[in-house]
Order: structure tokens, then sequence, then C-alpha cells
């Protein structure tokens, strides 16, 4: 499996990104990590014209911490997840990426590309989504900060035009008195997930996000203060709501259960981590 | 930066287990190719192709990487280490691919040069892992022969023997 041909062009500036996506409109795809486009490229399930590197840039590699984590477009997972402190600085993210396919491809894969790829079964979405984060678009003309619950709009769909440049990826940092959880179902360590599910939980509010049932993450808000049968009815609407589909690697019905089962566990971990700072 | 063209080949300089190399490759030569058959390293191998398999691991700038979803215009200036470089100057075999060989943790071996790079990055940042740790870190490699039974267990000795060396060094 080869891919077709293509130009190439390294740029190292998210200014040469943007000038560089203008010229090429839609046939131009921006090359982070590879982990996913290029095995689509091998595929030849994308043919672009242009692939735009932006894999070497220093400048846009950068990791910003203050009351958020700023995720520049080509840093690695690895330079986030080996960061000291993750599990202080966003401990949502310190849970997720053990569950992020292997260390040989997170060596290499972007937090914000996979963000960008927006594959439905994704733990990076699915994160950004439950702690209510948001991606900074930006084209010749304008900058736009756009929320997780807004950017994705359906299988390996975003909200993000032709021309823009998804410049970083912003993750609130933990939040005192709040729980977090993170766990998944697949089929072999590292596999996407048949379901995956985060939860953040704090007093007032129980944040539950589901992936890899529907077409793009989806995260729901309860009170906190639910009651056991009211939550296990909360988890089976929600699971019936997300439309499941019969897949060859697991049924409708296997992953409703899944969102009842799973969902059930993680938002019992995430409260019982709610310890008062 | 320029746009490289689709239709011709373009110049590449890496180093190679150490050795500088230089040849050309179109824009759209993977990595693995681009070693095997440009540069005649062939000990990389190529298995699935779409990153799933791990066989074709090599290490660029120390990292350990897929080859497959690599492009060999993007290694230019940069080091690349394949399995080839993991034995020691006189030839004789590296601790990990002595350990390797010791416990029998390869069959067919199609895997094993991915296995080796891999290793080799990661037992330089995680000191003293637990076999559930090494179980994770091979999860990136499919072996159909061994049952990764010995490969854990050479890892695990690679990683005692290493330490009880570091102990004699600081006595």
């Amino acid at each position: 499996m080869k891919p077709a041909a293509f130009d190439y062009q390294r740029v190292e500036t998210a200014d040469e990104a943007i000038a560089a996506l203008a010229e090429c409109g839609e046939d131009g795809r921006i090359l982070a990590g590879g982990q996913s486009l290029m095995a689509i490229l091998n595929m030849r399930l994308a043919q672009p014209k242009r692939l735009i590197d932006i894999s070497r840039s220093k400048a846009m590699a950068t990791v910003d911490v203050n009351e958020s984590m700023r995720i520049g477009a080509a840093a690695t997972q690895a330079s986030v997840e080996w960061r000291p402190d993750l599990a202080r600085e966003v401990p949502l993210l310190a849970l997720a990426f053990p569950h992020v396919s292997h260390f040989q491809i997170r060596n290499r894969g972007t937090v914000v590309g996979s963000i960008a790829h927006a594959d439905p079964a994704a733990e990076l979405p699915l994160c950004l989504l439950a702690l209510e984060g948001s991606v900074q678009l930006r084209n010749a003309k304008r900058r736009r900060d756009v929320r997780a619950d807004d950017f994705f709009t359906g299988m390996l769909s975003t909200a993000r035009g032709h021309d823009e440049f998804v410049e970083s990826a912003t993750f609130p940092t933990a939040r005192p008195e709040t729980g977090y959880a993170f766990d998944e179902f697949s089929m072999r360590h590292g596999d996407f997930a048949v379901c995956a599910v985060a939860v953040v939980a704090d007093a007032q509010r129980l944040r539950i996000a589901v992936g890899g049932v529907a077409d793009r993450p989806v995260a729901r808000d309860y009170d906190a203060a639910l009651n056991a049968s009211a939550l296990d009815d909360a988890l089976n609407e929600f699971a019936w709501s997300l439309g499941a589909r019969d897949e060859p690697q697991a049924s409708a019905t296997m992953r409703r259960r899944l969102v009842r089962t799973l969902g059930r566990r993680t938002v019992e971990q995430a409260l019982s981590r709610r310890s008062p700072s | 930066m320029t746009v490289l063209d689709r239709d011709v080949s373009h110049p590449i300089t890496l180093v190679l287990n150490g050795e500088p190399r230089s040849a050309s490759a179109p824009t759209r030569l993977l990595l693995s190719d681009f070693l095997r058959h440009t540069l005649g390293a062939t000990g990389t191998h190529v298995g699935c192709e779409h990153g799933v398999c791990g066989a074709c691991t090599v290490r660029i700038d120390g990292v350990a990487q897929r080859a497959c979803m690599t492009l060999a215009v993007q290694v230019d200036g940069r080091a690349v280490d394949t399995v080839e470089g993991l034995a020691n100057a006189d030839g004789t075999l590296g601790d990990l691919q002595a350990a390797f060989r010791r416990h029998h943790a390869q069959q067919c071996a199609f895997c094993t040069p991915g296995i080796l790079n891999s290793c080799a990055d990661w037992l330089a940042r995680v000191d003293d892992p637990s076999e559930a740790e090494v179980r994770e870190m091979l999860s990136g490699h499919l072996c159909r022969c061994t049952g990764y039974t010995p490969i854990v267990a050479a890892i695990l000795d690679v990683v005692s023997a290493r330490k009880s060396t570091e102990v004699t060094d600081h006595a």
C-alpha cells in the first residue's frame, strides 16, 4: 500500500501553513504526526495534491499552561503525556493517554491532529468535549475560537473551513473538588474504542461524555445529586439516544450495554475522586 | 519553504546508524521502502503499512516510530537508527539482542527488529518498568509466534542487568 503522488511542503510557522492552505484549498492537507493521515494515504482513501508538513516546527509544538493547557498544532501526544505534572495539570488527559493507541504512535501523533481528524472513537476529542475545551482556528483573515461542543459535527467532520488551520487546542486545567475518570472498552489494548467514557464530577454537576457510539463524541450534563436508580435511568436514556449501529466488531446492543455499565463504573470513579481541597 | 514536486526525486541526507548517507527519493516514497530498497538496509521489516503491526518501527532522532507512516523526505537532515545499528561496535550482539537470543524471544523474527527499536527508546526513558508496563509498550507490536512470554522475559532481563551494572558503576 503506497500513497498516490503529492507535492510536499515543509512549513515552520502557522502563517506559512495558512498561506499554503489558502493556495491549495481543498486539495491541501496538513501533515502533523501523520498517524492517521499516513495510513489513510497509504490506503488511498485520500489523495491530496499537496501535503503541508508542520511536524518539524518548534514554534507550533509549544504547550502553555496557566488556567488552561494550550497545545500547539505540532505538539506530539508524547510531549504532553510525559510531562511530569500532567496528572495534576489535566488529570483527564493523564488518565486517557494510556488508551490512545500505542507508545510508538503517541511518539509521533499530535494532540491537535487527533482532534482535527475527529474520529468518533478517538480519546482526545472525547477529553476535549468532556472538559469543555476549545480549538483555535485561523485563516488569512480571521482567528476564531470554537468550543468542542460546536467543533465536532459528525463522522470525521468538524466546523473547520477548508482554508482554516487548527492552530491549537485548549484544555481547561484541573478544578478544585472535581473528580475525573476515563475508561474504555476496546477489542485489544490500543485499538479504537468500542465505547469510551469520560466523566467530570464536581459538587453540583456530573458531566458524562461518550465516544465510539455515535458519529461524534457526545456529552450530557446531570445534577450531581442524582441517586443510583436515576443514574441508571439517565445512562439508559443516554445510551438509546446515541443511535448505536450494528458493526462487525460490536452490535448496537453491546454498545448500549457498555454505555450503561462502563458509564456507571466511570461515574462512580469520578464521584469518589472529588476530594475537598 | 519550497514545494517539492511530486514528479521528481529530491536529495535526502541523513545519518543512518551513525553513518552519513545521501540518496534521492520522490515525495511519496515511504521511509520503510527508502531504507530497504534505496539504502539497502533490509533489517527494517514491512508488515501492514498502516502503522498497526509495528514491524517497521525505527528510531528517528532517537524516538521510536513507524517507518511506514513516515515519508523519506521527512528524514532529511535527521538521524535514523535501525536494527542494523544495535550491535556493539565490535560486531557482537548488543545487550537487548543478546537477551532476545538467550530467551528465544524470536521464532520467525519478522517482528523482532521493530520490537528491539521500541525497547531501545523506551528503556532509555523508563528505568524500572513493571511487567504490565512492558506488555503495554509491546501492545504496539504484533508477534504471531511467541505469545510474547519470552519477549517480556528478555526485556525484564535487560532491565535488571542494566540496573545491576548501574549499581556497580556507582560503587
